[in-house]
C-alpha cells in the first residue's frame, strides 16, 4: 500500500475559501463599476485600475520586503483597491489615488499584520487620510454625471447631501438618485447597481443582511424624525452619500467588524447613529466613513461584551469570602 | 427552546439502500483488550489455546470496563502490544481463524429477572456504545435510582455524519429487535418513556419505526433536523427534551439516558441468544469505492482485510476510521478494527488543508453547537493562556469538527481545541 496520509479530523472541508469569498465581493462590485464607467466615463475605469494595481503592488512589495509569504493571490488587495476607488471622486489626480493605495495597504493593513489583523477598514481609512490631506480635490470637485457624452469636463460643486445641508442648489430627481445620475464618489452613486451587488453577496452568504438593514434602517429612522416625517427627505438621505456602499460593502468587512450576530447589530446601529449625527450636526455633509471608522475602533470591545455564552456553561460565581 | 448552532454537511449516503452483507472470513483477527473508554481488559487465554466464537478472552475487575470475546474460532497465535483505533497501545490477542466458526459451548441466554441480573448480563455481553465513543453500556445503565430520576431513554439514530449508514441499516433491518431492546431496557430499569431520534434525511426509517412503535405506548419516534452535529449527546438531549446538560454533568443529571439504536438492538439479541458482541456492522465507502455498502465484520478484523476486500478504483491514500467529521486517519494498515468502528472510508486524491490567516469572518462562531468561539480559542491556545482557555470553556468542545469544516481559511480549529484541552488538563493538574 502506498503511503497513508494522516491528518486530524475533520477530513472534509467546505468549498468556501478566503479567495472565493473575495472573488464574490469583486463580482458584487462589478455592477457598480460598470455603472460608474457609464456615468463618469473612462476616467472612472482609469481610477479603479490605478487603485487596484497600486494596492496589489504595495501588498506584493511589502510581503517581499518583510519576507512574508505572498498573500496577493487571496484577492483581498483587489477588493481593497476597488473599494478605495469607489470612495474617491472620479476627477481625483492619479497620484493621490496611489497615495491612498499606500495608506490602505501598507499602513492600515500590512503593518498591522495583514489580512484579518487590521482593526480599521483600509479603504475607508485611506479615504479619510486623503480627505484630510487633499481636502479640495476630495470634497469639492465632483464630476457632472454623463458629462463625457458632451466631451466636456464639467464639474459641479455640490452633491445631493451638500444641497440638503446648505439648502442651495438643485436636487436630482429620486429616479436619478437611484440610477446614480448625481455628483458623488465614483462608486457610491448608482444605488441600483450597489443593491444588485449587495443582494448577490447575501444570496451567496458572504454577508448577512443584518448589518446593512440595521445601518440603513437606523439612518432612515433618525432622519424620518429629524426631517419632520418627510419620506422624500429620508429617501435622499438614504440614497445620498456613501450610505448604501458603506452599509453593504464596508460595514460588512470581516476583519474590522464584530463576529457575533448581536455584535453586528450593535455595530450597525452605532454606524447609523454616528452617520446621522455627523450629517445633521457636524460641518461635514457626509458621515459614513467616519462612523464606520469609529465603530471599527470599538469592535474589540463589542466582541468582548457580546461573546457567545457556551451551551451549558456554568459561570463561576464571583469569588466570595472564604469561610 | 433556543436553537443551537449547526452546519449543513454534504450528503453522501450511497451505501444506505444496500442490505448488509458479510465479508469473507479473515484469516486472523487481532482483538484489542481496550475496545472501550475505561480500563483495558487482561487476557484470560494463553498462546496456543483454542478458542471458539463467543468465548471470553479478556476481562477486567474495573467497573468502567467490559469483557471481550473471541470473534472467530481457532487458535491463539500470539498476545502482543498493538496500537488500537483510539491510538492506545495495549495487549491484543491474535487468533488464527480455523474457519469452522464453532460457537462456544457456554453460550446460553442469560438469566435476567431482576435489575441486577440484567445489568450483569449487559456487562457480560461486552456491550459498549456502538455509536463510536465506546462507553461501556452497563456503566451507563447502572445509574443510582436513589440519586437520579431517569424519565427518558433517548435512542440516538441521528447518524449525522456523511457516508455512515450503519445505524440506518440497523433501523431498517433489525427494527423489531431495536424496539424490543428498548422495551426490555425500559422494563428492567423502570424508565417510563423512550424517544427514538432519527434525522429527517432518513424518512424510510422514521416511517418504519413510527409504524412499529405503535405497539409500544411509551416509545415514540421523533424527527430530528438534518443539522450537524445532531448526534452529539448534549445536542440530542436538547433536541429531544429541551433539557440542557450543564458543564461537567451527565445526561442522567437531567433525567435522560442516551443510547445508540444499534446498542439497543444488540442488547435484545444478547438477552435472547446469549451471543456476546463479536461482530458489528460497518459502512465501507469513500470517493474510490465502487459499491458502497454495509458489512458485518468480526471484532478484530484487520484494516487491510477490509481494504483488500473493498472494490476500489484506485489505491487509497487516506483511510478514515469512523466518519469524515470525527473519525481518525489510520496510520497502519494492520490496525485491528474494534467494537466502536462504524465505518471505514477510503479516499484517494485528497488534499491536505493549507491554513491561511484567519479573516475573522465568524463562520466558526456561528457553526459551534456548543456556542464556543473557536477562533478565539485558537489564539488563546497559541498564547498558551490558561485563564483565557478556561474562560472560553474549551472543555465544552465535543470535537465535532464543524468549525474546521466551515473555515474559509482552512484553519485546523478543531484540532487546536483538542490540543488545548490536553494542554489545559496538564497545566491545571495538581503538582506532585
Amino acid at each position: 500500500m502506498s503511503k497513508l496520509f494522516v491528518e486530524a479530523s475533520p477530513h472534509i472541508r467546505s468549498p468556501r475559501t478566503t479567495k472565493n469569498i473575495m472573488l464574490d465581493v469583486i463580482i458584487a462590485l462589478c455592477p457598480a463599476l460598470v455603472a460608474s464607467i457609464v456615468i463618469f466615463g473612462y476616467k472612472a475605469a482609469v481610477l479603479v485600475a490605478v487603485c487596484v494595481a497600486s494596492c496589489v503592488l504595495f501588498e506584493f512589495l511589502f510581503n517581499k520586503i518583510v519576507k512574508k509569504k505572498g498573500t496577493v493571490s487571496d484577492l483581498s488587495a483587489v477588493v481593497t483597491g476597488m473599494l478605495l476607488a469607489f470612495n474617491l471622486p472620479a476627477d481625483l489626480p492619479v497620484y493621490m489615488a496611489v497615495i491612498g493605495g499606500f495608506v490602505a495597504i501598507v499602513i492600515v493593513k500590512c503593518l498591522f499584520g495583514g489580512i484579518g489583523q487590521n482593526f480599521a477598514n483600509p479603504a475607508i481609512t485611506a479615504r479619510i487620510v486623503l480627505m484630510l490631506s487633499f481636502t479640495a480635490s476630495m470634497t469639492s470637485v465632483w464630476a457632472k454625471p454623463m458629462a463625457w457624452l458632451d466631451k466636456t469636463d464639467a464639474v459641479t460643486s455640490a452633491t445631493p447631501l451638500n444641497v440638503l445641508a446648505s439648502g442651495e442648489g438643485e436636487l436630482p430627481s429620486l429616479m436619478d438618485m437611484l440610477l446614480g445620475l448625481r455628483g458623488g464618489c465614483l462608486g457610491e452613486t448608482c444605488i441600483a447597481a450597489l443593491l444588485i451587488g449587495g443582494i448577490y453577496l447575501i444570496c451567496r452568504r458572504v454577508i448577512r443582511p443584518i448589518t446593512p438593514i440595521c445601518f440603513i434602517g437606523t439612518v432612515a429612522l433618525l432622519t424620518f424624525f429629524s426631517g419632520g416625517f418627510d419620506v422624500n427627505y429620508v429617501a435622499y438621505q438614504v440614497m445620498g452619500g456613501g450610505l448604501v456602499l458603506g452599509a453593504f460593502f464596508m460595514a460588512t468587512d470581516y476583519s474590522t467588524t464584530p463576529m457575533t450576530d448581536k455584535g453586528n447589530v450593535i455595530f450597525a446601529i452605532g454606524c447609523g447613529v454616528i452617520t446621522f449625527l455627523i450629517r445633521e450636526f457636524a460641518t461635514y455633509p457626509e458621515g459614513v466613513s467616519f462612523s464606520i471608522l469609529v465603530m471599527n475602533c470599538l469592535t474589540p470591545l463589542i466582541d468582548r461584551f457580546t461573546a457567545s455564552k457556551p451551551f451549558g456553561a456554568i459561570t463561576p460565581k464571583k469569588e466570595g469570602k472564604k469561610e | 427552546m433556543s436553537k443551537l448552532h449547526s452546519v449543513k454537511l454534504p450528503h453522501y449516503s450511497a451505501s444506505a439502500e444496500q442490505s448488509t452483507r458479510k465479508i469473507p472470513a479473515p484469516e486472523v483477527v487481532a482483538i484489542s483488550m481496550a475496545q472501550h473508554i475505561g480500563a483495558p481488559c487482561e487476557p484470560c487465554v494463553a498462546v496456543g489455546d483454542s478458542v471458539k466464537v463467543g468465548q471470553k478472552i479478556g476481562d477486567s475487575e474495573a467497573f468502567m470496563s467490559a469483557p471481550v470475546h473471541a470473534s472467530v474460532s481457532g487458535t491463539v497465535k500470539e498476545i502482543r502490544d498493538v496500537m488500537n483505533v483510539f491510538g492506545r497501545i495495549c495487549k491484543t490477542v491474535v487468533i488464527a481463524n480455523d474457519n469452522k466458526n464453532e460457537m462456544y459451548e457456554g453460550i446460553k441466554p442469560p438469566k435476567c429477572d431482576t435489575r441486577e441480573e440484567f445489568l450483569k448480563a449487559v456487562r457480560e455481553s461486552g456491550a459498549i456504545g456502538l455509536g463510536g465513543a465506546g462507553f461501556p453500556t452497563h456503566v451507563k445503565l447502572a445509574f443510582d435510582k436513589s440519586k437520579v430520576n431517569i424519565e427518558y431513554l433517548l435512542l440516538n439514530g441521528a447518524e449525522c455524519e456523511p457516508y455512515i449508514t450503519s445505524d440506518y441499516r440497523e433501523l431498517m433491518e433489525n427494527s423489531d429487535n431495536v424496539l424490543a431492546g428498548i422495551d426490555l431496557i425500559m422494563q428492567k430499569l423502570e424508565i417510563p418513556n423512550a424517544i427514538i431520534g432519527i434525522e429527517e434525511d432518513k424518512p424510510a426509517a422514521i416511517d418504519k419505526l413510527t409504524k412499529l412503535a405503535i405497539r409500544y405506548p411509551n416509545i415514540s419516534v421523533q424527527k430530528l433536523p438534518g443539522a450537524y452535529p445532531q448526534g452529539a449527546e448534549k445536542v440530542l438531549v436538547h433536541s429531544l427534551t429541551g433539557r440542557v446538560v450543564s458543564e461537567g454533568k451527565l445526561p442522567s443529571d437531567v433525567g435522560c439516558v442516551v443510547m445508540n439504536v444499534s446498542t439497543a438492538g444488540f442488547i435484545y439479541s444478547y438477552i435472547k441468544t446469549g451471543v456476546p458482541l463479536v461482530k458489528r456492522r460497518i459502512t465501507i465507502d469513500g470517493n474510490i469505492v465502487n459499491n458502497p455498502a454495509n458489512f458485518f465484520i468480526p471484532v478484530g478484523t484487520l484494516l487491510h482485510s477490509i481494504v483488500g476486500f473493498a472494490d476500489v478504483r484506485k489505491q487509497p491514500d487516506r483511510i478514515v476510521l469512523g466518519g469524515p467529521m470525527m473519525g481518525s486517519c489510520a496510520f497502519d494498515p494492520d490496525t485491528p478494527l474494534g467494537k466502536t468502528n462504524n465505518a471505514v472510508l477510503l479516499f484517494a486524491d485528497t488534499k491536505k488543508a493549507e491554513p491561511t490567516a484567519c479573516i475573522r469572518c465568524g463562520r466558526c462562531v456561528r457553526a459551534c453547537a456548543a456556542n464556543l468561539m473557536p477562533t478565539e480559542l485558537e489564539s488563546a491556545f497559541d498564547a498558551r493562556d490558561v485563564k483565557e482557555l478556561q474562560r472560553l470553556k474549551v472543555n465544552l468542545c465535543v470535537n465535532c469538527g464543524a468549525c474546521s469544516f466551515v473555515c474559509p481559511a482552512k484553519r485546523n480549529l478543531a484540532e487546536k481545541n483538542q490540543l488545548a484541552k490536553d494542554f489545559l488538563r496538564e497545566a491545571t493538574a495538581p503538582k506532585k
